[in-house]
């Protein structure tokens, strides 16, 4: 957990310990304020307002279901028409061959359908998940950020870090504990 | 995090959602060490024991469906449309209470879902595995089921998009996969807790699969929040509209009784009341087990009493519905249907349905019994019987006698439909008894969103000494 020589693998980050929700949001804020763009919170139940600390504002998962809902509704409908407009084309108690009211619900199930695995897909996809190995698993008690404790990792690749000013900077946090973490 | 307002629910004289004295901690402990730690005691391998039976009943008889064909069953013209149907409407419909709890009270804002949402979810997928079985057992050549789906065959033919049949086909499918994905992603970051409290080896590397890496990054929860609430809004019209399609297949013939507009509500609220019947039965003896019951407290059995009071009253509604609208259509096919359910060779089914799905719900209107779990359960079983009767009730008493009297016929169930029957409750209760052994059966992180935030601990109180360190 020290960092006194080069052997060691590289460091990936710096990872303070917080008890509660609340002093995780503060020292977000307060390493946000003081220039580090390369952090992230972790916390085991979504916090309101942590996202918007560590700079992130805006998720376009609703984009992505929208097109998922768009492209399921051509592809219903577009099958539909196919089948029996144009490929298996059959007269059923003198309906008109394009006799659309009838295609509505097979329309709105694969829009609701493919809007679900856009949801789905696109939301691990922008999440980076799956994702097996991650660095931070190597800190000892980062298993606790699913139970009840919180992390704030400032990542090494961040322009403004360097292992001892950014530690005192954490510890200044009131943190519970701040460890290095390895890749 | 903020304080949440205090809703009229949570007023003294009603029982809280959690039990006071839990903490994030407990919440992790007590839901994930049913799964981790609980040891595995004789009665649950006997009551194992009896439900794997059921479902080995199941395989015999659809061993010897494929053998012999669907005359096994007491199915014939008139009556083509059996058993088999009658179970697949009653499971379709016990899934959505399932979506019902998880999706609509989540947009709601309800949070007495909160700790059986994950419960329900897992009833919907098994619900709708015991429902697809049917209709595919039912077209007698299962192997040739891939036939109800679009694809570009040698036959150049295709399956005829005007017929609610195939809707079925799309609607049943689709609610599945969205059912599945919607409790998965509820499920990914509990796995991650599994994962990191797990002590085998083999326990980690599984769950650690399951859990994709979960970290509970910032970004990450506020992508799946969208993500989580996109779906519940995604699947809150999909139910409506699933069950719609179901009655559909009814409504839209022109057998008596069957070809009424008052079907698509009516179905809807018949499946949200077996469903909450079944959520009830499956959950008084699980809190009990399991040592749930400061999480699924008495006022989600009583939530669950007084929502099924109103659907009571929504279904009582669809029967009243039902004999006026014969009556007023004018229709003599109608009218004799009617007369015919009442008064013919199965009103005792008729009248049974009233008694266990309308009169007894109304049970639910006394304290002493909604307070009681032994009652809850033994109406929540009849209540289920009773929505079974339903499906009966229309499928076979509008089917037996139509417009021709010369092509009346009874329907008499054999073995082998109730032995089809009985097993699909094996299996609905086999892959639950498993479900709530190998996966936390109450969601941990939306049960900690409930409970009080960790304060601050005492070691560190006398060094952080400004605002930040408590305020909850």
């Amino acid at each position: 957990m020290n960092h006194e020589n080069g052997n060691e693998p590289a460091v990936y980050g710096l990872l303070a310990e917080f008890d509660t929700p609340d002093q995780l949001l503060a020292a977000t804020r307060a390493a946000y304020d003081a220039g580090f763009r390369k952090i992230d919170a972790y916390s085991p139940l979504p916090v309101h307002g942590l996202a918007e600390a560590v700079g992130f504002h805006k998720t376009r998962v609703s984009l992505v279901v929208l097109i998922g809902a768009l492209c399921g509704a051509a592809f219903g409908y577009g099958l539909q028409y196919f089948m029996v407009a144009l490929s298996y084309v059959h007269n059923v108690g003198g309906r008109p061959i394009h006799s659309w009211p009838s295609f509505i619900p097979v329309t709105f199930e694969t829009s609701v359908l493919f809007a679900s695995i856009f949801a789905v897909v696109g939301m691990l996809a922008m999440n980076g998940l799956p994702k097996p190995y991650n660095a931070l698993f190597n800190a000892p008690r980062f298993g606790l950020a699913s139970d009840d404790r919180f992390f704030l990792c400032i990542e090494s690749r961040d322009p403004k870090f360097e292992l001892d000013g950014t530690r005192e900077f954490l510890e200044s946090l009131n943190a519970y504990e701040v460890t290095v973490v390895h890749d | 995090m903020s304080s949440r307002t205090v809703p009229i629910t949570e007023r003294a004289d009603n029982p809280p959602v959690v039990a006071p004295g839990h903490d994030y901690r407990s919440v992790t402990q007590v839901i994930s060490d049913v799964v981790l730690e609980f040891p595995l005691k004789r009665d649950w391998l006997i009551g194992f024991g009896i439900v794997a039976f059921f479902l080995s009943v199941l395989l015999v008889a659809l061993l010897y469906l494929v053998l012999r064909g669907v005359g096994i069953w007491g199915i014939n013209i008139p009556v083509a449309w059996g058993f088999a149907i009658v179970n697949f409407v009653w499971w379709i419909g016990i899934g959505h209470a399932g979506t019902l709890i998880s999706a609509i009270l989540l947009l709601m804002k309800q949070d007495w879902r909160t700790s059986i949402n994950r419960f329900a979810e897992a009833m919907t997928l098994f619900a709708v595995i015991c429902a697809g079985l049917f209709p595919l057992a039912h077209t007698g050549r299962p192997w040739l089921s891939y036939w109800l789906f679009p694809y570009p065959s040698t036959m150049n033919m295709w399956p005829q998009p005007r017929s609610p049949l195939i809707w079925d086909v799309f609607a049943v499918s689709t609610y599945f996969t969205v059912s599945l994905l919607f409790w998965y992603v509820g499920l990914v970051p509990d796995l991650a807790t599994l994962r990191d409290r797990a002590r085998k080896r083999w326990q980690q590397i599984v769950f650690g699969i399951f859990a994709l890496g979960w970290t509970g990054s910032a970004r990450h929860w506020l992508r799946y929040e969208m993500a989580y609430l996109l779906l519940a809004g995604l699947a809150t019209p999909l139910v409506v509209s699933v069950h719609t399609v179901v009655s559909f297949d009814f409504a839209v013939s022109q057998v008596p009784g069957w070809h009424t507009t008052i079907f698509p509500p009516y179905f809807v609220a018949g499946a949200i009341h077996s469903g909450f019947a079944m959520v009830m039965s499956l959950a008084v003896p699980a809190r009990a087990y399991y040592g749930l019951r400061d999480f699924i407290t008495m006022r989600h059995l009583q939530n669950m009493a007084k929502l099924m009071i109103a659907t009571s009253w929504i279904v009582a509604y669809g029967y009243i519905m039902e004999i006026f609208m014969a009556w007023y259509s004018g229709g003599q096919a109608e009218w004799f249907m009617v007369v015919n359910r009442m008064t013919g060779p199965y009103a005792p089914l008729y009248w049974l349905l009233w008694l266990t799905n309308i009169f007894s719900a109304q049970l639910f209107w006394f304290k002493g019994i909604r307070t009681n779990t032994i009652a809850l359960f033994v109406l929540s079983i009849i209540i289920n019987v009773g929505m079974w009767l339903e499906r009966v009730v229309i499928v076979i008493t509008s089917l037996h006698r139509d417009f021709l009297p010369s092509s009346w016929a009874m329907f008499y169930p054999t073995f082998w439909d109730w032995a089809t029957y009985l097993g699909t409750i094996g299996l609905f209760l086999t892959l639950m008894f498993l479900f709530m052994r190998v996966l936390p059966a109450i969601s941990m992180t939306e049960m900690k969103a409930l409970v009080p935030p960790p304060a601050p601990l005492p070691t560190r109180q006398e060094t952080v000494g400004h605002e930040m360190s408590v305020q909850t």
